[in-house]
């Protein structure tokens, strides 16, 4: 059923009882042209633009959970495209792009909420280094506004401006960017994919691959083995996991990510703003409650679940911003497990075993990335070469030096 | 999430840092292969789901480098000593902190 005011009145009238399922849950069939391990955003999106952009109709999303179970439901919703490096900044851009035309693209209501980002400056040497970030951005056609202290002043009046360690002196501000529904973009990928003809199979663990002498031709799975000529991966925070069942070793560790919410209050934040001092971001969801996080723990893990220190941590970043939410109580708290590159940059290529493909990496920047990730690692599998707007997140830019680097702090996966 | 160092007993994670997989051993930067043992040795990690080694330093405590044996997927704890002695003992002359 496509979403329309009249879909709408006709279930009003008739007590809402014409809907039907938003996709199908399939059940898996012996064999596919492409399968796509991973039932994020990312993976669904990935299906989603091959049946819509390459003509492949014949594919499966397989997910060991249920859809939108991973990092896709444990973000914190922010869509932006303030990057600063040529590897970046067409990526980003095409995503912030595709998010813009998305509701209409998939018939489906993404909350995509445009109400900007605006990054705090504390320092002169940091007002430099915004000032050249901002620079980049508008060189490459990205909105971008430097704003200083009166004029952050005027939007934000309850800041901490005059924090003794950490005075606001302005910000970087990209007014194109906001936040997005993060369930309702995997539901919105997940049904424009399965009416395309897209298989979404859930329960459905890969526990190996089929393989013909190099090449790899399908998966094994907990419902049985699946044969497809080309298998992509998109199981960020589980891809050394998997690649390793391939025989890969990537450059990545999984590191937890926390994140919080409180309770639900009047509009009091009305964009997202990040402290330029330590690691906080923070915004407000449309149900009225404050969506914030920081670094993630700093040491490997799986468990879906962070330590005290960094609640700590986050908290203080917080209250040195804005010390007015010190009264609210936290409503909820949870944690994700991250792929933390080497670089702080994702992959999205093609890997040395043939019929494999790799769309990992994301670090804390998965979720704004969803459309254009998908877009990209869709045309990496069906045409075997890298989009020119991901053409940098390369698997081999580690062995050849062409690293991107942000943040700039070298090889170390904790410190991004 | 407590951490026993063998020299303070055990204290909170947040005295500690992490530097991450103890099993590294730096490559011989003679050997003809030096480029791509350095790429495993510096970007390649095997991140397992389990039990993983790795160091951790007691900057909020005595200061040690110490070898940690945590499970990665419920943080539990199941060893720790002074990585000083893990390299005289098992890696001969390691030279990582």
């Amino acid at each position: 059923m496509r979403y329309s005011f009249l879909s709408l009145l006709a279930n009003a009238v008739s007590g809402q009882r014409l809907w039907t399922p938003a996709w199908r849950d399939a059940a898996p069939k012996p064999s596919y042209d492409a399968v796509i391990v991973g039932g994020g955003g990312h993976g669904l999106a990935t299906a989603y633009y091959l049946a819509k952009e390459h003509g492949l109709h014949n594919i499966a999303v397989l997910e060991k959970g249920w859809i939108g179970s991973g990092n896709a439901g444990r973000n914190t919703t922010i869509i932006r495209s303030n990057y600063g490096l040529p590897g970046n900044i067409p990526f980003y851009e095409w995503s912030m792009t595709l998010w813009e035309g998305l509701e209409r693209d998939l018939n489906y209501n993404t909350m995509v909420s445009q109400r900007g980002i605006l990054n705090l400056y504390h320092s002169d040497p940091q007002r430099d280094a915004y000032a050249r970030r901002g620079n980049a951005m508008r060189l490459h056609g990205v909105d971008a506004e430097l704003l200083d202290r009166e004029q952050v002043r005027a939007m934000l009046p309850f800041l901490n401006f005059d924090n003794a360690r950490f005075p606001i002196q302005g910000g970087l501000l990209q007014r194109r960017a906001g936040t997005a529904r993060h369930d309702g973009v995997v539901w919105g990928y997940a049904r424009a994919a399965s009416r395309l003809g897209v298989d979404i199979v859930q329960n459905c663990a890969v526990t190996g691959f089929l393989r013909d002498g190099e090449r790899i031709v399908g998966v094994e799975t907990s419902r049985g083995p699946i044969h497809a000529p080309k298998v992509g991966l998109a199981v960020a925070g589980h891809s050394s996991h998997v690649a390793h069942m391939a025989g890969l070793r990537l450059p990545i560790e999984s590191h937890v990510l926390q994140a919080f919410v409180s309770e639900g209050i009047k509009p009091l934040i009305p964009n997202v703003i990040t402290f330029g001092a330590g690691h906080f971001y923070i915004s407000q969801s449309d149900k009225g409650g404050l969506v914030f996080g920081g670094d993630i723990d700093g040491y490997n893990s799986y468990a879906q679940r962070g330590n005290l220190p960094v609640v700590e941590d986050v908290c203080e970043g917080g209250m040195a911003l804005m010390p007015r939410i010190g009264r609210l109580r936290l409503l909820r708290g949870w944690g994700g497990v991250m792929d933390m590159s080497m670089d702080g940059s994702p992959i999205i290529d093609r890997t040395p075993i043939p019929g494999l493909y790799l769309n990992a990496g994301w670090c804390y920047g998965g979720f704004k990335a969803t459309p254009a990730s998908g877009w990209c690692f869709a045309h990496a599998i069906a045409r075997d070469e890298p989009h020119p707007a991901a053409a940098a997140f390369r698997l081999d830019r580690f062995a050849t030096g062409h690293l991107i680097d942000e943040k700039g702090v070298g090889a170390q996966p904790n410190l991004h | 999430m407590r951490i026993p160092c063998p020299y303070c007993g055990p204290r909170d994670a947040h005295e500690f840092t992490c530097l991450g997989d103890a099993t590294l051993t730096r490559p011989d930067p003679a050997a003809p292969d030096a480029a791509s043992a350095f790429h495993d040795y510096v970007y390649r990690r095997d991140n397992p789901a389990g039990p993983h080694r790795e160091l951790w330093y007691h900057g909020g405590g005595c200061r040690s480098w110490l070898e940690v044996t945590r499970d990665t997927r419920t943080h539990a704890i199941t060893d720790a000593r002074f990585a000083a002695d893990r390299s005289s003992a098992a890696q001969g002359t390691e030279d990582r902190p």
